[in-house]
């Protein structure tokens, strides 16, 4: 047996509120290539930042022995000190700046009040080789593309001389083919002796390139499977993934009665706003009847909130092509939310701090924002009734404060998605778009948040419901669309739709048959 | 534990008031009580008058995420400029006044226009904008100052002379004018918090503690009756204070009490969700800045009027005055957040450093000195408070 190069050791680590990761263990052999799998928000990103010390040592209990020695790293640059590097999913580079800059950035080489160029310059051009780019390290980084900037991280990685390298889904916004090439290098450097932890949702990379494979769920890590013939059956994941017990953290859906069509969208396509050539959302056409619950499945990144934010009011992307039908007539939505409000759509963000919320206001001040109008004459708000409604709604929501002042940066999260669906409420839609309405707050609180979505449902609006976990999109829905890479790849009757084949629809589309 | 929770926000709330009350009384007992005589208080309004009009614009402005308008001294000079050269060669009070606020709102238009739909920084737009006006108020002036006689024009804007509301109802030492109107006033003020107190209650809306407001309703009330009483054993009530109480209703009421002042707020709180939320939030950048302008035309008017002339050098650092009253009155540097009843607090305080220490005779070069550490120790208290919160 190779030698432990790295042991996590009964990893706990908690927020306020929430458990993110549970007596975790983890073990890593030298010169593997270890892949983490795990539905969104299992716990996987938060093991790795404790690893990497961006959770620094304090902050969590539990050991990482590295190396044959216990661990305590404070900061990024303790951890890329003993040659732990991480590449994370979002591309930390400067556009602005050339490659080589970015290789170093924080790393420079010569001395700190005098930057050594043509040494930084000449090492950049080696490591760029070895991840085989042929661009010159002077080349500005926003003139390549987003495959060959995936590859400057890694040899930005290799610059800092990485004996262990995580990657965290470096495929995510790659094609087909810069995928393989990627993939393709991690099996080079492994004959080269690196050690490789992979985090990804891609199955058949897994398969492909791991040698171990570590699922984590809920906080925990579950089982680790051994792939040492590269033939393990993605089934045999999926089962580890999602393999839980499904009982009554749904409110039954009964009685639904379902009427006409209400919105319909059809070939809808929509450009990336900063590099128009790339597609984020492609010919999706889907539809909500009335007293309808729908549920648009897909994992982080398929292109889910882009479509919706696009259809309200084209807040996201450009050159959006498609028809848009409200109850069977023809909408052509002006560029701005105000008319997508008009014309009875509410969506209700994944991001309620960063594209919901007030935090520096009051629950009033956020539940009346989108609907003021109804509040005032003439442009003077009757502040007595903004009162009385945003009362009425803290009721009606269970919004737990003492009272309608409190300021909404002060609640709990589950609160705080209560305000921002009381808000939208308030704008009384006919149509309403929830986009990941239960991330990141806790079971009691998905729980009431499922039951009010079920009596809006009940009062004939059309609820779409966006969602990337998957036991909540089957306990939701009346009818399911499947997001993958840009495409609605599928869609299915909640009656018939399982977890199992709902992956495998997604698997099969990402392998383009 | 919950007592303490009170306590704690209570001072949070009224920190720039105590600080206030503290300032008052130490100017009282340096300056042996000088700083309460009638006179001074007096001229406390009439000298700062230009603080709380701009103040009020430069609210809205901070109010949309700290952004500030520098040009505004420019624009008060600019707007002096054209006004005090049109009323010399003969030009009524009304038209010159007209032009004055035009001219003032033109400016904040375009400025605005650069700052909301092109994407300007505002730091940069209105940087231009206080060279441009300074230098154009040279080119209006022709480098000279210009006297204004115009008798309408000084008397209705508070200038020479004449620069008190004459007293109608008395004719002794005692201006009656004055106390009546503080006395209605003060009635006035009672009789709102009643009824509204009356009709949120029969709605059943939750007050809070009903003898906090009413101690505080009291406390103003006494101190609305004090300072009329002071200002009429002087020589009543000063012009320009009619103009900064309109300014201060107006606005107090438009941030409180209007749909487009709930946006100011809203888009300094979050300007994304504020978008999403269906409002068209480059309109309320342009909104303030144009205000902003409007505003600075006021503040033109009320300068020249004054001091009876236009002159090249006027306005010079009345945007950092008034941008310095609103931190110091509460408003956060960081956008969303601000009252004017904090820029009322703000800009008298300011004032009365700068007054009291005149009278201990303390040199303008270290009053400035003292400005500065307040507007610090003002701003630091903010950021605390947010880094508390994190």
């Amino acid at each position: 047996m190779a030698k432990i190069l790295l042991e996590m050791k009964n990893i706990t680590k908690e927020f306020p509120g929430v458990k993110a990761l549970d007596n975790v263990n983890l073990q890593v052999e030298e010169g593997e290539i270890h892949a983490l799998v795990g539905e969104n928000g299992a716990g996987k990103s938060t093991l790795m930042n404790v690893l990497s010390g961006i959770y620094p040592h304090g902050t969590y209990t539990g050991d990482i022995v590295y190396d044959g020695k216990v661990c305590n790293f404070h900061t990024i640059k303790d951890s890329e000190a003993k040659g732990i590097v991480i590449i994370h999913q979002e591309l930390a580079l400067v556009p602005e700046m050339s490659i080589g800059e970015n290789m170093y950035l924080g790393n420079e080489r010569g001395f700190k009040a005098r930057i050594d160029w043509d040494t930084t310059y000449s090492e950049a051009d080696r490591y760029l080789k070895m991840v085989g780019l042929t661009e010159s390290s002077k080349v500005l980084v926003k003139e390549i593309g987003t495959g060959k900037q995936q590859l400057v991280e890694i040899a930005k990685a290799l610059a800092k001389k990485a004996r262990l390298l995580i990657l965290d889904e470096p495929t995510s916004s790659l094609n087909e083919e810069d995928s393989r090439a990627l993939l393709d290098l991690m099996l080079g450097f492994k004959k080269q002796g690196m050690t490789m932890i992979i985090i990804t949702h891609k199955l058949n990379e897994v398969s492909y390139v791991a040698d171990k494979i570590t699922v984590v769920r809920d906080g925990s890590t579950i089982e680790t499977i051994d792939n040492a013939n590269h033939d393990i059956d993605e089934d045999r994941i999926i089962r580890g993934m999602v393999g839980r017990e499904i009982t009554n953290r749904f409110p039954k859906r009964e009685g639904v009665k379902v009427g006409d069509i209400n919105m319909e969208v059809e070939h809808w396509t929509v450009h990336h706003p900063l590099y128009p050539e790339r597609v984020v959302v492609n010919d999706a056409s889907l539809y909500v009847r009335k007293g309808e619950v729908v549920g648009i499945y897909g994992l982080m990144g398929a292109g889910r909130t882009e479509l919706a934010m696009s259809i309200f009011g084209q807040s996201y992307g450009l050159l959006t092509q498609g028809t848009l039908k409200i109850d069977g007539k023809d909408v052509r939505l002006k560029k701005s939310p105000m008319d997508a409000i008009r014309h009875k759509i509410a969506y209700v963000t994944e991001d309620r701090k960063g594209n919901g919320l007030i935090l520096s206001q009051s629950i009033k001040v956020n539940t009346s924002l989108a609907n003021l109008n109804a509040l005032s004459t003439a442009s003077v708000i009757d502040k007595d009734k903004e009162y009385q409604v945003s009362e009425e709604y803290r009721g009606k929501l269970k919004i737990k404060t003492p009272s309608v002042e409190q300021l909404v940066g002060n609640l709990s999260g589950g609160n705080q998605q209560k305000v921002l669906l009381a808000k939208w409420m308030f704008a009384e839609p006919d149509i309403l778009i929830l986009d990941e309405p239960t991330r990141g707050i806790d079971v009691g609180a998905k729980y009431e948040i499922y039951c009010i979505i079920n009596d809006l449902a009940a009062a004939g609006k059309s609820v779409i419901v966006i969602s990337s976990e998957l036991p909540e999109v089957l306990g939701m829905s009346d009818r399911i669309y499947i997001m993958n890479a840009s495409r609605i790849v599928g869609e299915m009757k909640a009656s018939e739709a399982t977890q199992e084949n709902i992956m495998a629809q997604i698997l099969r589309s990402g392998r383009g048959d | 534990m919950m007592k303490e929770g009170i306590n704690v926000s209570f001072l949070k709330k009224n920190m720039m008031v105590i600080a206030l009350v503290i300032v008052v009384i130490f100017f009282s007992i340096s300056t042996g009580g000088k700083i309460l005589y009638a006179q001074n208080i007096n001229n406390l309004i009439s000298q700062n008058g230009y603080v709380f009009v701009l103040a009020a614009g430069m609210l809205l402005c901070i109010l949309t995420g700290g952004n500030i308008d520098l040009a505004v001294g420019s624009v008060v000079c600019f707007t002096g400029a054209i006004g005090g050269v049109m009323m010399s060669r003969g030009y009524s009070a009304g038209i010159s006044v007209a032009v004055m606020l035009l001219v003032g709102l033109a400016i904040g238009m375009f400025q605005g226009y650069w700052i909301a739909w092109i994407s300007v920084p505002p730091f940069i737009a209105t940087l231009a904008g206080m060279y441009a006006f300074r230098g154009l108020s040279n080119v209006v002036l022709n480098g000279y100052a210009v006297g204004i006689n115009n008798e309408t024009f000084l008397r209705i804007f508070g200038g020479g002379a004449d620069c008190y509301i004459p007293d109608y109802l008395g004719s002794g030492s005692f201006n009656l004018t004055c106390m009546v109107v503080g006395m209605i006033c003060t009635a006035l003020f009672v009789l709102m918090t009643l009824l509204g107190w009356v009709k949120r209650n029969k709605r059943g809306i939750d007050q809070g503690n009903a003898s906090l407001m009413w101690a505080r309703t009291l406390i103003i009330a006494a101190l609305i009756l004090w300072i009329s009483f002071e200002l009429a054993s002087y020589k009543g009530i000063p012009t320009v204070l009619l103009w900064i109480a309109l300014v201060l209703l107006v606005y107090g009421y438009i941030t409180s009490y209007t749909a487009i002042g709930r946006y100011f707020y809203a888009v300094g709180g979050n300007e994304k969700a504020t978008r999403l939320s269906g409002i068209n939030t480059k309109l309320v950048y342009f909104i303030a800045y144009a205000n902003m302008g409007f505003l600075a035309g006021l503040a033109g008017i009320l300068t020249v009027a004054r001091a009876s002339s236009s002159q090249p050098t006027y306005g010079q650092g009345y945007e950092m005055d008034a941008i310095a009253a609103c931190f110091i009155g509460g408003a956060s540097a960081y956008g969303g957040v601000g009252k004017i009843t904090g820029v009322i607090i703000g800009a008298t305080l300011m004032g009365i450093i700068n007054q009291g220490m005149s009278i201990m005779g303390i040199s303008a070069n270290y009053q400035r000195a003292v400005k500065g550490i307040v507007l610090l120790a003002a701003v630091l208290v903010d950021v605390m408070f947010k880094k508390e919160k994190a």
